[in-house]
């Protein structure tokens, strides 16, 4: 992790329909940093991300990315969006899926050799570079995520932003996709919307906890009583002695969040 | 089906040959933005845009019969009040979501509204009829190319821009992210659609248009791999619809729009069918 700032949020406030939703944010995130995103159901963590994507303007402060304003940063940023938005009937090739990456990339027309290129090296990375004849649609959840991920790899993003990646996943899969992030951390900033707070103890960093209000937590302060804090008092809480283990813990989800 | 075939060559009945003729043609047009419909889902607001064409129709006769203003045609009417509904309904819906389909039906209903009253206002007997349900009687020579035009404008477009337009119907955030401007391909996908319908209208009419823009596409959908696939399958799909229902009603007498639409609803229904059964008889893919 260098010391170089790679997305700065100042003061930043949103409103949506009248109502608050994000209130004086602050926050720095380095390069090479991955943080996890936590925090209730409308708690503001999807708000955030599309504000750092531009897709929302902040209704006071403000947010750079890499010291510029998102919307023209986002050739530098990846993004994997919540899952359950497609049509499954969706007639599209896993190539055409991932090759959507690239459209930041050239002018008009149609795709290039070096942009099929860029797709199967990221296919490659995710385990996917065989399935990219497949139709999409006949993909399982977890390739689906993978084929997404590819996708916001193709652009060749510095940051990479990921709305619950592992949201109808299975445990195996998911393990298999943390794999994957910590190889890419190596070279790129990753924030990650979760619900999981186990693996929010193995490879990230710090944690944003956003409600309402947006605090950041080194990993290691996260403790049952700032879960409680995070997300009220009505969780459940599937196991308890995952958060002093200084090792973390090899068995992914430890943590639901009341719906 | 012999007896349809020798009509076809039969020099004294031209308007059936302009009419099969417009069907293959047209559904050069229909298959494509068919496809895009379907998949972007927005076949209600096709619907809308179908509909509200008759207050262009209406406008165009009066003005051309009552105030004789000769170049104002219905055509030329219809298209007009067709990609303005597109436009406005397209507006609506990139920034007041929340209003989109009560706009939409209110566009449908004062569109048929406008068209009735200007209709009914016409000197001499105009039969709403022909419009609503479809008269291939009314097919002129002219109108062929102008189907042989939006076709070429629809291939150009959508070849050339197939790659937004597959980015901007799977996921438009992500396009936007990525800053493809889905804005304008959304309008103009309307528009196309608007101009699309229209000139098939005197085929099926204004009511049953909607079906012939979306069941070849849904059909197509059921076993294309990919959204081109899909169009030159409902392409296929569609001319087969249009042929067959309008030697159908040759034959017997029937009214032309009624049977293509039923073809084509019975064909939508058995592949819908098909599909579940063929989909049960396979295993279960795992992981």
């Amino acid at each position: 992790m260098s010391e170089e700032l790679v997305i700065t949020v100042k003061d930043m406030s949103f409103s949506y329909n009248g109502k608050l939703v994000l209130v004086d944010v602050n926050l720095k995130i380095y390069n090479r940093e991955f943080l996890s995103m936590v925090g209730p159901n409308g708690g503001g963590k999807t708000t955030l991300l599309k504000i750092m994507l531009g897709l929302f303007k902040p209704t006071s402060g403000e947010v750079r990315i890499f010291g510029k304003p998102p919307e023209r940063s986002l050739n530098l940023i990846g993004y994997m969006p919540q899952y359950p938005l497609y049509d499954p009937q969706f007639p599209v090739s896993v190539m055409d899926v991932a090759l959507m990456g690239r459209l930041g990339h050239h002018g008009k027309g149609l795709y290039t050799k070096t942009d099929r290129e860029a797709v199967m090296c990221a296919l490659e990375e995710v385990d996917m570079a065989a399935f990219y004849k497949h139709r999409f649609s006949s993909l399982s959840g977890g390739q689906r995520q993978r084929v997404l991920l590819s996708r916001a790899l193709v652009g060749g993003p510095m940051i990479l932003l990921l709305d619950e990646p592992t949201a109808n996943v299975d445990l195996e899969i998911e393990n298999r996709l943390y794999e994957i992030l910590k190889e890419l951390n190596k070279r790129m900033t990753i924030i990650m919307v979760t619900h999981d707070l186990g693996f929010v103890s193995r490879i990230v960093h710090r944690v944003i906890c956003v409600k309402k209000k947006v605090v950041i937590h080194p990993t290691s302060e996260i403790s049952g009583k700032l879960i409680q804090e995070i997300y009220g008092h009505d969780i459940h809480m599937v196991r308890h002695d995952h958060v002093s283990r200084k090792e973390g813990h090899n068995n992914g989800r430890v943590f639901q969040c009341p719906e | 089906m012999a007896e349809f075939f020798s009509a076809l060559n039969n020099p004294d009945i031209a308007f059936l040959r302009y009419a099969f003729l417009a069907g293959l043609l047209g559904s050069i047009a229909f298959g494509i933005i068919g496809t895009y419909v379907v998949t972007r889902r927005i076949s209600y607001i096709a619907g809308a845009i179908a509909h509200s064409a008759l207050g262009g129709i209406g406008a165009g006769l009066y003005l051309q019969i009552k105030a004789g203003i000769a170049w104002f045609t219905p055509l030329f009417g219809a298209v007009l009040s067709a990609v303005a509904s597109g436009i406005i309904i397209g507006y609506v819906s990139m920034y007041a979501r929340q209003r989109e389909d009560t706009v939409i039906g209110a566009i449908w209903a004062i569109g048929m509204a406008t068209g009735l009253l200007f209709l009914t206002k016409t000197p001499g007997y105009v039969e709403p009829m022909s419009y609503l349900f479809g008269n291939i009687l009314m097919i002129a020579r002219s109108d062929l190319f102008v189907i042989c035009g939006l076709d070429a404008a629809i291939i150009i477009l959508s070849t050339l821009f197939y790659n937004k337009f597959l980015a901007v119907a799977f996921d438009e955030e992500f396009a936007r992210l990525r800053g493809v401007r889905t804005g304008f391909y959304y309008l103009l996908l309307l528009c196309l659609t608007a101009l699309t319908v229209v000139l098939m209208v005197t085929v099926v009419g204004i009511v049953m248009v909607i079906a012939l823009l979306t069941l070849p596409s849904a059909v197509a959908g059921l076993f294309s791999k990919q959204l081109w696939q899909m169009m030159i399958f409902s392409s296929l799909i569609c001319m087969v619809f249009t042929s067959l229902g309008l030697g159908f009603s040759y034959v017997y007498d029937l009214p032309t729009g009624s049977n293509i639409i039923l073809f084509a609803g019975a064909v939508y229904l058995l592949a819908i069918f098909g599909a579940k059964i063929l989909k049960r008889r396979k295993p279960q893919r795992s992981m």
